[in-house]
């Protein structure tokens, strides 16, 4: 074994200062000394164990975690199996997460795989280096490897406990320099694999535990820095100018109209415009005092209630069938009835609670960047592209930050501000406006969900088809990684380069004749566009599953079922089925035919119950809902929402708990009261009153999560699966409760009421 | 023109130039003192993310001008305890693991530990009530609403 290089200890101990509260300049600046340490450093080859983690003298253990933690506590989570693997005390793991000089790319914690993934090749990374230490201490020590035990770190004779050594004394401060067999795949694809054996889940002792995460107190006591947070010698603050008609583009801008503002410029780069001054405040006012010329543009937009019919006409660009058994057309040829329902799901911005913000210092050695980006190693890739500087100058330091949810506005601001450094020779921190947040972010769009099936004369469903239309999912891709993929480099000249891609989430329902499939239609403007889509958490969730779970519930009302037993009926896999099972149980669900008919339903407030079921990779969840529906107002509100969720095994408890909570809740406001407004021009929902989000008053008050043990399951991920589950099953409740079916997301008051009224 | 103001935060006294008297004291307290509590979520009064106490009372500095202050004394999140003497609200939001990504959190505790200055023995819809106006995108309203009765049982 070899000398580890110790730079990236060193750096990382420099990197403690992130933790204090009242960072000054020169510690922020001194933090972000670039590394000796570059992406081509071997002891950062994806397959060297040196890059997964490192033991130091003290015993202490680095993991290099190449994703990200969304604040759902991955840090913690993810700490624990390798912990677990590895036989050392929780409280001696350290994560270093998503810095592009320490970690190598493990894409995003996308579509919840943070731990299924990231957390499973670093299990799998841990659990040889154990192996390689015990291999060691059996040369030292003159046995059989299967004669020790690990505990706490330290490796001793099971026999003969005296006869011990420790991770420290053996490795510590060097290099394993072992490999790993990785997959050669970067990003979200990333694995690796090992011979040496991952243990029984029997004998896990810190997996399974529900410690508490260090984030939170560092938030609670107001510790916590987020890339806003970072203060550099000579920093400028900078904000966007955008306009106000999408597609316009400043033709002249005035510069007399900022003169007044001490220190304040601006950055004009072909459509690019930026004001900065040295003291933020002074570039807001010169951000509402600029006088720009913009060219003349009409997008002639359909606005957000044309939207689904302009869906229902426009020209298809792709149709693909994901999923076809059986043949359709014959089955709904033998059918006796056929039955058809058609579901509008809306746009949705990220909205994130803070709008997007990041710091770059961009010289001629290198570029130094500050963000929370989602995917921070492909931020580099994008920002090598955008600058056309080497790959390997640009230092990504990924910091907690506002919840993404997706690829929200961050990884743009931290391209506008790596554009400004770069054009200003000064450190630029960026800030968007709440009202360029909502309007300019990258959306989840608009689709139409079109369901049939076909019922034979003995009641059994033969045909079943499920037709989902919208909007690509990558108007813009879904990490920053090309120049193209962002706002700052479309407005730049990069041509933008949408694909095709949408899909349907899988569910075991089989009936003999099946299709299953999507079709897009091209976005609504090609270039910088307010309404350009990419991935906004759980991206084929509630605007499918909104149509597909409400549907199953009109199939078995028209067979006279009830919506439990018929899922039951019709899925064919035993944790799909146990899901909603259990749910339904916990729920205390009375069998009934929806609507319900033992009331008198034309009282002013009438209680109904609905469930939907998905399966979204290994996780199978059912969610019930209970409602009121407000017949006068129109209100419908979630009174009890139960989650029956089965994930595999469970790393943390109290952490999955909360975040299956958390996301109900957040899955509610994309249910009731979420939708982005616009009109021919331009996004009109620009600030909280006009994107309207859930607030304590129409949050569900009780929020009940089973979670199904299943330890002898490989985990997989849990952070926005339930969620889309939420529109399903509340717009079956709201029919069990009243009969009639609503067909558009979301549940307002106003749409309610004219729908009760029909 | 720049006027001389003294800021007094956490206890502690800032001398700051300002020139713009209308500048807001989220954009004082963050750039001219390089506190990093409140933060910037909408500078419209609508989210909380940039909660401060202003003489013990809720106030989102995004929309409050900094010549408004005078004397009043102003308290962040810093400010209300810490580590070693903690506010019992922060020993309980820790307790009830309320937060994800926390970017919302000043608005809520510093709206949660007024409540309770007013109202020790808060009920549940009381608790609701207090925070009927603020914004939380990670959803965490439920236990927010815990933690503070969790707090009230040890106030």
């Amino acid at each position: 074994m070899g000398n580890l290089d110790l730079s990236r200890r060193t750096f990382l101990s420099s990197t403690g200062a992130f933790m204090i509260g009242l960072a000054s300049p020169d510690v922020w600046a001194q933090a972000a000394k670039p590394s000796p340490l570059s992406p081509n450093n071997p002891k950062l080859l994806a397959d060297q164990l040196d890059a997964y983690l490192s033991i130091d003298k003290t015993g202490k253990v680095d993991v290099f975690y190449g994703a990200i933690d969304g604040g759902q506590g991955l840090e913690t989570s993810i700490a624990q199996m390798v912990a677990e693997e590895l036989d050392v005390p929780l409280s001696s793991v350290r994560m270093i997460m998503g810095d592009t000089r320490q970690t190598v790319n493990m894409g995003g914690a996308s579509g919840a795989q943070g731990v299924s993934r990231r957390g499973t090749s670093l299990m799998k990374a841990a659990a040889l280096a154990r192996q390689i230490l015990v291999e060691e201490a059996a040369k030292k020590l003159r046995a059989a490897p299967a004669d020790f035990v690990v505990q706490a770190g330290v490796i001793s004779l099971r026999n003969n406990p005296d006869k011990r050594i420790t991770y420290a004394q053996i490795i510590g401060g060097k290099s394993f320099q072992s490999n790993v067999r990785w997959n050669g795949q970067w990003g979200n694809p990333h694995d690796i694999a090992t011979d040496a054996p991952l243990k029984n889940y029997k004998d896990y002792k810190i997996i399974g535990q529900s410690p508490k995460r260090p984030d939170l107190a560092k938030k609670v006591f107001g510790e916590q820095d987020f890339p806003g947070d970072v203060r550099l010698p000579g920093m400028l603050h900078a904000r966007m100018v955008r306009p106000a008609v999408a597609g316009a583009v400043p033709v002249s801008v005035d510069e007399q109209s900022i003169r007044h503002i001490a220190g304040a410029k601006i950055v004009h780069i072909k459509d690019f415009l930026a004001v900065v001054a040295p003291k933020e405040w002074d570039a807001v006012r010169a951000l509402r005092a600029l006088k720009v010329t913009w060219s003349q543009s009409e997008p002639n937009f359909p606005t957000h209630k044309e939207v689904h019919a302009h869906i229902r006409k426009a020209k298809v660009t792709q149709r693909t069938i994901e999923r076809e058994n059986g043949k359709l057309e014959e089955g709904l040829a033998k059918a006796t009835r056929v039955i058809s329902g058609e579901y509008e799901y809306p746009t949705h911005s990220h909205a994130s609670m803070g709008p997007g913000c990041a710091v770059a210092d961009v010289r001629a050695d290198g570029a130094t960047i500050y963000t929370s980006t989602q995917k921070p190693h492909y931020a580099a890739d994008g920002i090598a592209d955008l600058l056309n500087i080497p790959r390997d100058s640009v230092h990504v330091i990924w910091m907690f930050g506002t919840g993404s949810y997706g690829r929200n506005d961050q990884g743009d601001a931290t391209a506008d501000a790596a554009v400004l450094s770069k054009a200003l020779g000064k450190p630029v921190r960026v800030q968007w406006m709440r009202e360029e947040s909502l309007g300019w972010d990258p959306k989840g769009t608009a689709s139409v969900n079109f369901c049939q099936a076909g019922i034979d004369e003995k009641g059994d469903v033969i045909a079943y088809e499920l037709i989902s239309r919208g909007f690509s999912r990558e108007n813009v891709a879904t990490n920053e990684g090309r120049a193209s993929a962002t706002l700052a480099g479309q407005l730049l000249g990069a041509k933008p380069e949408p694909k095709n891609t949408f899909n349907i989430p899988f569910a075991s329902y089989t009936f003999a004749h099946n299709r299953v499939g999507w079709e897009t239609v091209g976005p609504l403007m090609e270039r910088a566009s307010p309404l350009r889509s990419t991935h906004l958490r759980d991206p084929y969730g509630p605007p499918i599953l909104f149509g597909s779970e409400c549907f199953m519930d009109e199939i078995a009302a028209a067979v006279n079922m009830d919506p439990v037993d018929f899922r039951l009926r019709y899925l064919t896999h035993p944790r799909d089925k146990e899901a909603v099972r259990i749910a339904a149980e916990k729920a205390g669900w009375q069998k009934r035919v929806s609507p319900r008919r033992d009331i008198d339903t034309s009282s002013d407030i009438i209680e109904g119950r609905g469930i939907a079921y998905r399966r979204h990779f290994d996780t199978f969840i059912a969610v019930v809902a209970e409602v009121r529906v407000h017949r006068k107002t129109g209100v419908v509100e979630p009174t009890h929402l139960i989650c029956a969720h089965d994930v595999g095994l469970i790393i943390n408890p109290e952490t999955l708990r909360h975040v299956i909570e958390r996301q109900l809740v957040y899955g509610t406001g994309r249910t009731t009261v979420e939708e982005l407004t616009w009109d021919r021009n331009m996004v009109t929902s620009l600030d909280w009153n006009s994107y309207p989000v859930l607030h304590m008053q129409h949050v569900p008050p009780r929020i009940t999560v089973h979670l199904i043990e299943r330890p002898e399951a490989a985990p997989s991920g849990a952070a926005e699966m339930a969620l889309g589950l939420v529109p399903a099953a509340m717009g079956n409740a709201v029919f069990d409760a009243t009969g009639i079916r609503l067909r558009k997301i979301p549940f307002t008051p106003d749409y309610v009421k004219a729908a009760l009224a029909v | 023109m720049t006027q001389k103001m003294t800021l007094t935060v956490n206890g502690h006294q800032h001398k700051i130039s300002v020139d713009d008297p209308d500048m807001p004291l989220l954009y004082a307290l963050r750039d001219d003192l390089g506190l990093n509590n409140p933060r910037f979520g909408c500078g419209l009064g609508q989210c909380g993310a940039c909660t401060v106490h202003v003489d013990g009372v809720p106030t989102r500095s995004c929309s409050l001008p900094v010549s408004a202050i005078g004397k009043a004394k102003i308290t962040t999140l810093h400010g209300l305890g810490n580590r070693q003497k903690p506010h019992p609200l922060q020993t309980a939001w820790i307790e009830e693991q309320v937060n994800q990504c926390g970017y919302c959190i000043n608005g809520w505790m510093m709206e949660g530990a007024a409540l309770l200055k007013r109202n020790p023995n808060p009920t549940e819809p009381q608790v609701r009530e207090a925070f009927s106006d603020l914004i939380c995108r990670c959803g965490t309203h439920n236990a927010a609403v815990r933690a503070v009765l969790r707090a009230a049982k040890q106030v």
